[in-house]
């Protein structure tokens, strides 16, 4: 019998497409290795696209006194101290070469008056420090790399979907795929597998997300045995748009802020003099969050429960300049003209600081062969992820994941992948449209998100999140019923099937997570536990998959090296 | 709650036709919110693109009442309530499935344009005012809806021989770098076929980016070839040296 499938043979394997997936992708096909590229989506079309703000880099074009050690200084207080430390040291010292590199591959930035690229101010960062273009860096950035990416031959797979990860005893072998646009299953064969698959957004209603951030690369890391940790950190972005209702959870980028935006509650006080007077609205992005929040619940919100956010003191010429899309987007989606009025916005669910647990120097993760970069790794951003500094993460360990699995390529031969599991990989996939089961995979997601926004929120209480572990329990019975229309052709429906799936398993991890951490850090509020416990700065978090379920342990922080440790010390501010 | 019917294409490849469904319309809402909760309610298997949903991935192109359009920005009430709204796929690419059509041409003709290569030597200095000028043509967010409209591709098919606008904006996002050392005259006029570009400005009117696509990107470029392979002194030029 002809095998229902076709295979795809690579060196290295990257699952992903937007920055951190394409660093790694060049850096790969530089070591020699042959790398292939799988994406849900076209390419370009990654979460990537939407970055609006800029990329942190300690370069001092503006700020002549910024350093690579300001910078470490300021992603770990940002971090409160939980982030990996070599993480945070060897982003701190490479970002600014990975601009310059993106420079010299065709990125243009915005200039400052000596033609040197521009920085801007962001939140929590001590100096001017993004390198930025308008409010649409993202898109330069993955222009830059995609074009760079397909001239220099790797091989993209668009619209292809893996569902699980393939093994060769203790190492990973490869990958079972299938193609959305025809529904047929693609076997790709790998020494190294990348994940760089972003974030699980989608799992909240209120979210800044596309349908792609499902956290379905952490759970085929996951479900090979890879460790997950600093699962309870979750980002919810201050200002996201409230009004309308369809655009709820649509970013508003803080770059909004970073250039002067103010803002105030419904009785017009500047309300972030009370929770942090001294950086104002530049204050790290879980006390914005936590401002705007309890401004709303209070009774002070705006008339669509948010706060107002203004920018209209600036030239309109001025905001139409450095804020392009930001003006454009209320303009077309809400009527608002921002040069002229506030915009109303809310706190919306937008970055995950935990993930795969990888090694600070390769991006390795527990099991040989599988590597992680970008969002959908942890490490780097601790409780609390500072803007600017996701999209040089990107670049700094997507190009230290693609260096390292191309070097594991070439020391490792050829994997073997037995049939049973491409078999049982195809029973799992296409069993929805067997199930006999009447639920509906879009009813089930509605139901996951309202449980995630209701009780896995900004604020975190015991009773809620055990609340939540026996809702996601049901859930979990529910999605085993779930039953797909339609044929195998681009069928959305059955692509949620198996998103639902790596949902629960992410939501399960938040929550598990977060119940078990008795205080409030960074991005990971308990109101029964509102202040920080000592005794955990020390340990954290590893979700771990067991043969009796998920499983949690406590891992200790390896303390800090002496010279990093008086990097900390020398400013007390 | 108010209520609107929205005729959406189903079919693939071997075909189909329209089917009208009734969505409630809250305020403020987009087509695209519509399409997904037809997809939610109604029929879970409807295949539809998009990413962002707000305007900046390019991923939901469709045409709307017969008006090329991101769904993600048109609104339900800029639309005529009292009759159907049509929503078909863009006609100029082969269907795959309701409104997904394979756009993969894009993406091969893509591959024949040289990335940016900076001038030998160069110096990494810019002015504002150099970033400013090509601005408008990297902000492109590649939703094809040039492509889908330019009636080069869309009437007579030319794809062989054709890029379509969006690969000359990409072009002139190139040539008008600051620091590019290439030149992509050649290419334009001998592989990307910028000779069959009319000037009908279509692609401008469409463009969800407001890129001024025929006047600041297709024009300067047919300038550019005319200079490089038509200016008569330089053609005399060539006879005299034989090149």
């Amino acid at each position: 019998m002809t095998a229902n499938y076709e295979t795809r043979e690579h060196d290295v394997l990257i699952i992903g497409a937007g920055g951190a997936g394409l660093r790694a992708a060049i850096e790969a096909l530089a070591q020699g290795a042959s790398v292939g590229v799988v994406c849900k989506s076209l390419l370009g079309k990654a979460h990537t696209v939407m970055a609006e703000g800029g990329i942190a880099a300690a370069m001092a074009n503006v700020d002549a006194a910024d350093s690579w050690k300001t910078h470490f200084r300021d992603t770990m207080r940002g971090g409160k101290f939980l982030n990996n430390w070599r993480m945070a040291q060897l982003h701190a010292q490479e970002s600014p070469d990975r601009v310059r590199e993106l420079e010299q591959w065709g990125a243009l930035f915005d200039r400052t008056e000596s033609g040197d690229i521009l920085q801007r101010a962001f939140g929590g960062h001590t100096f001017k420090r993004l390198c930025h273009v308008g409010d649409r860096t993202g898109l330069e950035m993955i222009r830059t790399l995609q074009d760079r990416g397909v001239q220099q031959g790797i091989d993209v797979y668009m619209e292809c979907t893996v569902t699980r990860l393939l093994m060769d005893g203790g190492r990973v072998a490869g990958a079972f795929a299938y193609w959305r646009e025809s529904g047929r299953f693609i076997v790709f064969k790998a020494k190294s597998i990348v994940i760089a698959t972003g974030g699980i957004g989608k799992a909240w209603r209120v979210t800044s997300n596309s349908w792609e951030y499902t956290g379905d690369g952490m759970a085929l890391a996951y479900e090979v045995g890879a460790e997950l940790m600093d699962m309870e950190f979750v980002q919810f972005h201050p200002t996201g748009m409230v009004w309308p209702p369809g655009v709820q959870g649509i970013l508003v980028t803080e770059a909004v802020r970073g250039e002067g935006g103010i803002l105030r509650n419904k009785a017009g006080e500047r309300f972030m003099e009370k929770y942090d007077p001294k950086r104002m609205e530049l204050s790290t992005r879980d006390v914005v969050a936590r401002s705007i929040y309890t401004e709303v619940k209070e009774g002070r919100g705006t008339e669509h429960g948010g706060a107002y956010l203004d920018i209209s003191h600036k030239p309109a010429e001025y905001v139409k300049k450095k804020l392009p899309s930001m003006y454009h987007q209320f303009k077309e989606l809400a009527d608002v003209d921002i040069t002229k009025g506030p915009m109303e916005v809310g706190p919306t669910c937008h970055y995950m600081m935990g993930g795969i647990r990888v090694d600070a120097e390769t991006a390795q993760s527990t099991v040989p062969g599988l590597f992680a970069a970008g969002e959908a790794a942890a490490g780097l951003h601790g409780a609390n992820r500072l803007g600017g500094n996701s999209l040089s993460d990107l670049l700094v360990f997507g190009r230290r994941a693609g260096l390292a699995a191309a070097q594991h390529a070439k020391r490792s031969s050829t994997p073997s992948i037995d049939n049973a599991q491409i078999e049982q990989a195809e029973k799992e996939l296409l069993a929805p449209f067997s199930n006999s089961g009447s639920e509906s995979p879009y009813a089930v997601h509605r139901d996951l998100q309202e449980v995630m926004q209701n009780l896995v929120g900004i604020f975190r209480t015991d009773e809620d999140l055990k609340k939540a572990l026996a809702e996601l329990v049901k859930l979990k019975s529910r999605v085993a019923k779930v039953s797909v229309e339609g044929s195998r052709l681009f069928n959305p429906g059955w692509h949620l099937s198996f998103d639902l799936k790596a949902m629960l398993t992410v939501s399960e991890a938040v929550t598990y997570s977060a119940l078990a951490r008795t205080e409030s850090r960074g991005a990971h509020s308990r109101i029964d536990h509102p202040s920080v416990d000592s005794a955990w700065e020390k340990k954290r978090n590893v979700i771990v998959r067991e043969s009796g379920g998920m499983s949690r342990r406590e891992v200790p922080i390896e303390p800090m090296p002496k010279e990093l440790q008086e990097i900390l010390d020398e400013d007390k501010v | 709650m108010k209520e609107a019917t929205l005729r959406v294409f189903r079919g693939d490849s071997s075909g189909g036709q329209t089917v009208d469904y009734r969505v409630p319309v809250a305020p403020g809402m987009v087509v695209l919110d519509a399409l997904h909760y037809i997809q939610g309610h109604l029929a879970p298997d409807l295949a539809v693109r998009w990413n962002c949903k707000a305007g900046k991935c390019g991923s939901c192109s469709a045409e709307v009442n017969g008006r090329p359009r991101l769904t993600c920005k048109t609104r339900m009430d800029d639309l005529p309530q009292d009759q159907p709204i049509t929503v078909l796929p863009m006609k100029s690419f082969p269907r795959i499935k309701d409104l997904v059509t394979d756009v993969s041409w894009n993406y091969r003709v893509n591959r024949k344009i040289p990335p940016f290569e900076p001038r030998k030597g160069v110096e990494w200095k810019i002015s504002q005012l150099d970033v400013d000028r090509v601005q408008e043509f990297r902000k492109c967010i590649e939703c094809f809806l040039c492509q889908n409209v330019c009636h080069v591709l869309r009437e007579h098919d030319k794809k062989e021989q054709f890029a379509g606008p969006r690969f000359f904006v990409r072009v002139a996002g190139l040539e008008m770098h600051p620091l590019d050392g290439l030149n992509r005259a050649g290419l334009l006029k001998d592989q990307l076929g910028l000779g069959y570009c009319n000037i009908t400005k279509c692609c401008t009117e469409v463009c969800p980016e407001e890129i001024q696509i025929t006047d600041n990107a297709i024009i300067p470029l047919k300038e550019r070839v005319v200079d490089e392979f038509y200016d008569p002194l330089t053609m005399l030029f060539r006879k005299i040296r034989g090149g």
